[in-house]
This record gives structure tokens, C-alpha cells and sequence, in this order.
């Protein structure tokens, strides 16, 4: 069952996951107000490496990239990750990212 | 859906096979990734995933291991071991699946806490089969059975 919701002025649905349902929605904006509602707020230079990189590589590879591949394509260091986007960044990435978890396990 | 969690996960690891030392880790790292708070036990052969001299070396046993579907004669010729080690390394490299110290890297960085069991550490040392200068640089510490249960308390623990 899908909600949808304004986020940034937009009309955004998001599945019951919780995660926006097209990733074609998002928009920087859409990101920024994502990350402030889960308490990340601003978003600086380094958090948007994150998202674009991302971005980048959904657009590239189909599927949003594991925290692995952030760190070791993306170059952003896991602890670095974890001290961006604290205590679930798998989740917190890809929401802000508005892109699904990534399917893989590591 | 994104409310930060107040889980906690231990995790003991017991066995030193390759096949065996990787569900714990997945686990642990998986929980991290989660929002969870993760600790690991490592006991008995368990501490071979955190000795850096058997860690890169860890074998896959075909023999004992009837869910293989090799018959147990065939299982226990010489080299099978290798064999089936060589396989199951090939299969981790190919998937692209972190060896077991970028794993344990990876886990420390994510705030997971690795313990060795001060009871195998003292029977290891005793027999000349662990020295402490061995065990992997990123663990918090040595600790004991109780010093474990205190820490677990309000944790879900897993067995491996």
C-alpha cells in the first residue's frame, strides 16, 4: 500500500517499506527535506559525495550500491559513513537517497 | 520506520571453518548496518577468525559435513580438504564477498566490539597454539564466560 506525501512542494509516493517508490521524484530538495526529518540537518559537502555517488551508481549499476561499495568505489571510509549517517546508514542512505536498499549483504 | 533502534545483538562464534566463520560476520555487519548495537564472542576455534596467522587460512571440510552430498570415504581423501577450500575461496573472490580481515575491518569500523574467550585464549596459550600478540589488532579485549553474560544482558544472542 502506497502513501503519498509533500516533500520539498512534490507529490512523492513512498511504498510501505517506507522508501520512495520512483527514484525519478527525487530532487536535491526532496533529499535535503528526507535527511532533516530523520535528523540530518544540514547536509553538507561530504553527505552529498555520499548521495551522488549513489545516484551515480543506481543510474549505472540498477541497484543502490551496498555501504561496501560506497567505501570502496564511492571512497567515503565505512567509519566515515557511520559518523555521516549514524546507527542505520544502509536505510538512511538510500531513503535520503530516494532509492531502495541495496539487495545485497555486504 | 527510521526511529533509531535500541537492539542489541551478541554474537558468539564457536567454529573455524570458512563456512563457519562467515554467518557471524554477515550477521554482525548486517545488524550494524541496521542501527544496531553488536557484539562478538569468540570462543574456542572461533578464535582462529581472529588469530591474524590462521585468519587467511581458514579451511572448508568436506568431511563430517554430510550436507555437502560427498560421501564421507570420498570427503576424507588427502588434498579433498583443499580442494573444497580452493572452491569455496574461488566462490568469495568471484561475488566479490570481503576475506575475513576486510570483514573484521569493516566491523570494527562500524562500531561492532570483538571479545576472545578468556578461557580458549588460556588453553590455546597453554598449548603453544596461540600466543596473544596473534589476535587481530581491532578487539576490545580478553574476557571471560560472566564478563560475557554481563555484557549480553538485553541482547539477542545468536550461537554459531
Amino acid at each position: 500500500m502506497t502513501t503519498v506525501r509533500t516533500i520539498a512542494g512534490k507529490e512523492i509516493e513512498f511504498g510501505d517499506d517506507g522508501y520512495m517508490l520512483n527514484p525519478d521524484d527525487w530532487n536535491q530538495d526532496v533529499a535535503a527535506a528526507l535527511a532533516k526529518e530523520i535528523g540530518i540537518d544540514p547536509l553538507t559537502d561530504r553527505h552529498w559525495d555520499v548521495i551522488n555517488f549513489c545516484r551515480k551508481d543506481y543510474e549505472e549499476q540498477g541497484d543502490a550500491p551496498t555501504l561496501r561499495r560506497i567505501s570502496k568505489v564511492g571512497g567515503v571510509p565505512t567509519k566515515e559513513l557511520y559518523k555521516l549517517f549514524p546507527k542505520g546508514p544502509a536505510k538512511k542512505v538510500a531513503y535520503v537517497s530516494g532509492l531502495k536498499k541495496p539487495s545485497g549483504c555486504i | 520506520m527510521f526511529e533509531e533502534t535500541d537492539r542489541k545483538l551478541c554474537i558468539i562464534c564457536s567454529k573455524g571453518t570458512l563456512d563457519m566463520a562467515y554467518p557471524g560476520l554477515v550477521l554482525a555487519n548486517a545488524a550494524l548496518m541496521e542501527g544496531l548495537e553488536v557484539t562478538m564472542f569468540f570462543t574456542f576455534w572461533g578464535l582462529d577468525i581472529i588469530n591474524k596467522k590462521k585468519m587467511n587460512d581458514l579451511k572448508f571440510v568436506p568431511v563430517g559435513n554430510p550436507a555437502m552430498g560427498i560421501p564421507q570415504a570420498v570427503g576424507g581423501l588427502p588434498g579433498m580438504t583443499n580442494i573444497a577450500t580452493k572452491m569455496m575461496k574461488k566462490e568469495i573472490a568471484a561475488l566479490d564477498f570481503p576475506e575475513i580481515e576486510e570483514f573484521l575491518d569493516i566491523i570494527v569500523d562500524s562500531g561492532g566490539k570483538l571479545y576472545a574467550c578468556k578461557m580458549s585464549v588460556d588453553m590455546f596459550e597453554d598449548m603453544n597454539m596461540l600466543a596473544k600478540d596473534d589476535l587481530y589488532d581491532g578487539i576490545e579485549g580478553v574476557v571471560g564466560a560472566t564478563d560475557f553474560i554481563e555484557m549480553s544482558e538485553g541482547a539477542q544472542i545468536i550461537f554459531i
